[in-house]
């Protein structure tokens, strides 16, 4: 399990994160929704050891991760925005690299590494180097790279951007199969569809603050909505009009500390 | 294997991949370096060679009042240039002035009356100090008048019976001690900023791309999600760029071995004292030097937001070295243990003198490892903390 607990955030005077608390479930993907600027990406940088918090926190597994990174890193495999390869090396040996940089070596690596090429459809482009990859190759062999260690937790910010149709249904059935052999999934989107095709679990945050979560279903029910799109838009704009009455009284933000459902959420934020 | 192994092996396999990197490490250093290096002793060879034998023709005004000067100068390889079309002092110093002519002679009109009656006879020698193309030759007509005017000042005490060696009270004998490799190091201590120079180049660009480059390839942010300490990676990126400077010192060397075998030194009286074992030596002698730059460039590359950044920043680095290297061989300095704590001077200290096959003292040697050895722990100690911020990421 990945819990998240009041965690903040700042860059200078911008509050990237501020106090957001969430839980994301083993055997299950959790979607981490918001507008661009939302926090998404801070907050996926907080999990994966590379950003620190600046208050609250956050573990994986049962560990800190602020209080043992490295331990941390063991357990999952990250995807960040935009990942790049080594682009002398080949598709499979930037996977190798990973793989080693975990202590796996020997023919136990090689035959991840086999597994993976295969399973991600790399057969073809496994052995050329990664310069003239199309952004779907390269997604795809980052992706492969952050399985290498067989993580029982999965970061991914926003995984399809920059793919075509097929990438994206090839994606998405891979990070099923994932989440049926028990892993625990937690990928950032700005787009409802992508999430709502795939996600169990809803996390909306905007303008660095939780604005409501909970299952698709759940949301339909507490927003009186069945387009879960709308959904997200009514979820934002209340975090809208919490944000702009956050500058007149710093009092009347909610502090998050107790939120267990969206319902709890949505029900105190509103105005 | 450990990590700092496995980054270590990664970057190298990468870097040997890049032709640009390659380029640096193979055609640079150990290529370009002791070529331009050829290129430049052979011109001030070919001058000095050339200019104590070529015969001159030199622009003498009103030369058809001394006869016997233009007998004793042509004597003596250097004819009157009939064709200058120059009248008098003012347009020969204009015409040296502007560049069109290198030098001339300018006898007074008075010349021949004064020479007659034996009064002191005046002619002006035209140069510009700041021309070195001709500073030599310019220097031989000088010595030529000069032995001219000795001359006739003998005859002219022998014909009134006096012995000249009145007008000889001191005589001085030049006795010149340096040997022919003191000479030749004077040349040669450009040698040691090429060296200096080429393995800086040999290790830049793998620091930059392990640092500037990965972070705009965007392939820092995931490796900082490996289980291996930021230290780790970075001792193993540092390690991969020592390997690349070592192996361009090495091919550097051989290419400046090789080299200075075809180079006339021996014309200019000098020998090379540029033998296998000074390579080898000055192979050690370097090794410390990597580290130490190897951790300066990746310092200096950490701090810069772009591949191109770094580039601009570490092509300004490269010329570092050279300034105590310009001070060392411009004031003539003598290795001393206090200088021994300047890097890149040290360096160039003590394979100078290994080349001028002077004694080095041992404890010098071990004072210029030791001190780069200290200056590369406390930069790697401020770099390893600089890879430990957050800004890292940029």
């Amino acid at each position: 399990m990945i819990e998240v607990r009041e965690l903040s955030r700042s860059f200078g005077k911008v509050r990237a994160l501020d106090d957001v608390s969430f839980d994301a479930e083993s055997g299950r993907i959790t979607g981490l929704l918001g507008p661009n600027g939302a926090g998404k990406s801070t907050c996926l940088r907080i999990l994966s050891t590379v950003l620190s918090a600046d208050r609250g926190r956050a573990s994986i597994g049962g560990i800190d991760v602020a209080a043992d990174p490295l331990a941390v890193r063991r357990l999952f495999g990250v995807l960040p925005h935009g990942a790049g390869l080594y682009p002398q090396l080949t598709a499979r040996e930037n996977i190798r690299y990973y793989g080693e940089l975990h202590g796996i070596d020997g023919a136990t690596l090689e035959a991840r590494i086999d597994g993976l090429v295969r399973r991600l459809d790399l057969v073809d482009v496994a052995d050329r180097h990664a310069k003239g990859f199309s952004q779907g190759q390269r997604t795809k062999v980052a992706l492969a790279r952050a399985l290498v260690n067989e993580p029982d937790y999965l970061l991914l910010d926003e995984p399809t951007s920059g793919l075509d149709v097929m990438a994206t249904r090839d994606l998405r059935q891979w990070l099923t199969e994932l989440k049926q052999q028990g892993c625990c999934i937690l990928l950032s989107s700005h787009v409802m569809q992508e999430i709502a095709a795939l996600a169990d679990d809803l996390v909306i945050i905007a303008h660095g603050r939780l604005a409501a979560l909970g299952t698709p279903a759940d949301l339909r029910r507490q927003f009186n909505e069945d387009d879960l799109e709308q959904v997200f838009v009514d979820a934002v704009s209340e975090a809208d009009v919490v944000s702009e009455a956050d500058v007149v009284s710093e009092a009347d933000v909610v502090s998050g500390a107790d939120v267990v459902s969206g319902a709890d959420v949505v029900s105190g934020t509103a105005p | 294997m450990s990590p700092i192994a496995i980054v270590c092996r990664k970057e190298i396999v990468d870097n040997v991949r890049d032709r640009r990197t390659m380029l640096s490490t193979l055609a640079f250093g150990p290529l370009f370096a002791p070529l331009m290096f050829v290129v430049m002793i052979q011109i001030v060879v070919d001058r000095a060679i050339s200019s104590g034998e070529e015969r001159l023709d030199v622009p003498m005004i009103g030369i058809e009042a001394a006869p016997n000067l233009e007998e004793f100068l042509a004597a003596r390889g250097i004819d009157s240039d009939p064709d200058h079309g120059i009248a008098d002092l003012d347009a020969a110093a204009e015409a040296v002035a502007n560049g069109s002519l290198g030098y001339a002679i300018v006898l007074e009109e008075s010349y021949a009356e004064d020479f007659g009656s034996e009064r002191p006879a005046r002619l002006t020698l035209v140069f510009d100090r700041s021309n070195s193309r001709d500073s030599e030759r310019v220097q031989r007509v000088r010595s030529t008048l000069r032995q001219f005017t000795e001359r006739i000042g003998v005859l002219r005490l022998i014909a009134r019976g006096v012995s000249p060696e009145v007008v000889r009270p001191v005589i001085i004998d030049d006795y010149d001690v340096s040997t022919p490799t003191g000479r030749s190091a004077l040349v040669l201590g450009i040698l040691t900023y090429f060296l200096l120079f080429a393995t800086l180049m040999g290790g830049m660009y793998l620091a930059i791309d392990a640092t500037a480059g990965e972070r705009e390839r965007k392939s820092l942010e995931p490796l900082l999600t490996t289980p291996v300490s930021r230290t780790s990676l970075l001792l193993g990126k540092v390690a991969a760029t020592v390997v690349f400077m070592l192996a361009s010192l090495a091919l550097t060397l051989v290419g400046f071995a090789i080299a200075l075998r075809y180079l006339p030194l021996d014309e200019l009286g000098m020998s090379s004292g540029f033998t296998p074992m000074t390579a080898v030596s000055a192979f050690f002698l370097l090794a410390p030097f990597t580290l130490l730059g190897a951790f300066l460039m990746t310092l200096v590359a950490s701090f810069t937001r772009s591949y191109k950044e770094a580039q601009t920043w570490l092509g300004l680095l490269l010329l570092v070295p050279t300034l105590p290297v310009a001070i060392a061989t411009l004031l003539n300095v003598q290795p001393s243990q206090a200088l021994m704590w300047v890097p890149s001077m040290s360096q160039h200290l003590l394979i100078t003198a290994f080349i001028k096959q002077d004694p080095v003292a041992p404890l010098m040697v071990a004072q210029s490892v030791a001190s780069t050895l200290i200056y590369a722990a406390l930069l790697a100690l401020v770099t390893i903390r600089l890879y430990k911020r957050e800004a890292l990421l940029g």
